[in-house]
């Protein structure tokens, strides 16, 4: 028996292991799939929690519903792998010997890297909104929250969906107008990026659309303390912005059980050929979704594509063939804008995201860079297609790679 | 794509306004080059980063993050603002003459 383990059942490991399930010989492979939880979180939806939009329940399955039967599954946490013995520690105790190895333990965040912000305030004036915990905190701030100075603040690149702190700012936008209280909150997005976004032309339209919102933008902004007793941050060349409640995008960071593993970069991504997802150094070892240390975005969507050419390099190497399939960064996120809208855009390594049409050239239904209901509903609709498609590895209608057809120059 | 003169030689830029040609920099550019960002004379502590940066870029192909550089450097990530204040990672690579670093999204 040629054995396959999967480390992380989140939403790149899941998406693995139910394409894999159904093409790998029952006779010749045994695949076992490791995670620490027994429930699976739609990450994109905490986004919507602290806005009362949705509610914990909205976001949480039981992971079993996605795993094939015949597979063999250990809840245990990971303590490390062992690239040159070919086998996997559990904290269990157990051990775990692999022909291959694929590697999908994902990012989180990391509050304690920045001074003073898991503190006297962490949960009660400042809050996250990328774990469940912290979203439902925020919630309940805001729902007895009469206004004042709400500062987001992103720590530090890369982090897991780089637009989710736009969208909550736009959602912030709309949920304090609908209470009638916007003028009494001043929205204040604070990023270390030069602008809105990293992208220049999707940076300067959504800079825009922050304008037009009222929401005032810090950019080149590198936070290296927060003053809890003065209700600040500081950066590191001592600019101050102030705070009554601050929502932190704290450094996000590869799982623990990677630096034990002796596999990460100072982040503990791990390196991985941006092309063809294969560790480095290590044949066997393939690295999917947010674990990469690749310059692609850290997205649900961007797992999904990088499955695809997982699958297909996978395959070859386990005839004895070189991996061909090559990934081309492609991303695709949908951007909530408040009001019921949304914006588009879809990109990879090379071309930065552009206006135009999606998927379909010049039909659409979405516009890419562009405000409209359609976009919103992309996204409400990005719910059912992850759990009653992506999670169960059925091909969506959209290429791996990215299309020019459609996009403006 | 443009040219400009630096310490008496016309060098090309590339969209970011870095060097296109790595071995056309030398200690007089990297001094023209910190005068544009404002660092009016390179001390000690200076050349420890950009000297730092020239070798990782050598050897790894791509100018080192601020976690790195404050972790291998020796300098740390409070005196790396102060030295080149702002956006460290993107000035330092530009005195080094090399390219902007990739900033992962
Ligand atoms: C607020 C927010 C909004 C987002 N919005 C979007 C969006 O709109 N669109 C989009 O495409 N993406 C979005 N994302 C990103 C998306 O959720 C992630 O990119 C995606 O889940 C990555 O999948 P993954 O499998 O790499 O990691 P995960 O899904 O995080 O899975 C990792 C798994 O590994 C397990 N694990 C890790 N370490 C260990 C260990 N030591 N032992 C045992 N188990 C371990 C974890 O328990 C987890 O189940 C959003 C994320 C957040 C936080």
């Amino acid at each position: 028996m040629k054995k396959l383990v999967i480390l992380g059942a989140g939403t790149a490991g899941t998406m693995m292991l139910n394409k894999l399930h159904p093409i790998l010989n029952k006779d010749e492979w045994q695949i076992t799939i490791v995670d620490q939880h027994e429930t699976h979180y739609y990450q994109p939806g905490f986004l919507f929690i602290p806005f009362g939009i949705y509610t914990c329940k909205d976001v949480v399955k039981p992971k079993r519903d996605f795993f094939p039967s015949g597979t063999n599954v250990i809840k245990s946490e990971i303590e490390k792998i062992e690239p040159n013995e070919n086998r996997v520690l559990l904290k269990s105790g157990q051990i775990l010997g692999y022909d291959y190895l694929i590697v999908a333990t994902g990012a989180k965040i990391d509050p304690t890297e920045t001074e003073g912000m898991k503190e006297d305030l962490w949960h009660k004036n400042i809050f996250d909104f990328y774990t469940i915990e912290g979203a439902c905190a925020l919630a309940n701030f805001f729902k007895h929250w009469e206004g004042g100075k709400l500062v987001i603040n992103i720590s530090e690149m890369p982090i897991k969906c780089p637009v989710a702190p736009l969208e909550f700012a736009f959602l912030a936008d709309w949920y304090f107008t609908e209470r009638g209280i916007r003028n009494k909150v001043e929205i204040h997005f604070v990023t270390p990026l030069p602008g809105a976004f990293t992208k220049p032309r999707a940076s300067s339209i959504l800079g825009d659309f922050l304008n037009k919102k009222n929401i005032k933008l810090t950019s080149d902004f590198n936070i290296a303390r927060v003053d809890n007793e003065t209700k600040k941050i500081i950066s590191w060349d001592e600019q101050e912005v102030e705070f009554d409640v601050l929502v932190t995008i704290p450094t996000n960071k590869g799982d623990e059980c990677i630096a034990r593993s002796g596999i990460g970069d100072e982040l503990n991504f791990i390196p991985t050929d941006k092309e063809t997802l294969i560790a480095e150094g290590y044949k066997n070892i393939f690295v999917i979704g947010d674990a990469t240390n690749l310059p692609s975005s850290k997205a649900g969507s961007v797992a999904h594509f990088q499955a695809d050419i997982l699958l297909e390099n996978f395959m070859d190497v386990i005839e004895g063939l070189e991996p061909k399939a090559k990934f081309d960064g492609h991303a695709n996120c949908f951007i909530e804008s408040g009001f019921g809208k949304g914006i588009l855009i879809d990109f990879n390594y090379d071309t930065e995201p552009l206006p135009g049409k999606f998927p379909l050239p010049g039909v659409g239904p979405f516009s890419l860079l562009e405000e409209t209901k359609m976009n919103h509903y992309g996204k409400i609709m990005f719910r059912w297609m992850y759990w009653n498609f992506l999670l169960k590895g059925v091909e969506l209608p959209i290429e791996a790679n990215m299309s020019m057809a459609g996009k403006r120059l | 794509m443009a040219s400009k003169e630096y310490a008496g030689k016309m060098l090309e830029l590339d969209a970011d306004g870095n060097l296109v040609n790595l071995n056309e920099w030398n200690e007089e550019v990297a001094k023209a080059l910190a005068v544009e960002e404002g660092i009016e004379s390179l001390n000690d502590r200076h050349w420890a980063v950009i000297n730092y940066m020239r070798k990782e870029f050598t050897e790894k192909g791509d100018a080192p993050s601020i976690r790195k550089l404050t972790k291998e450097s020796g300098v740390d990530t409070k005196e790396l603002y102060a030295l080149f204040p702002k956006g460290p990672a993107k000035k330092a690579a530009r005195i080094a003459g090399l390219p902007k670093p990739k900033g992962c999204i």
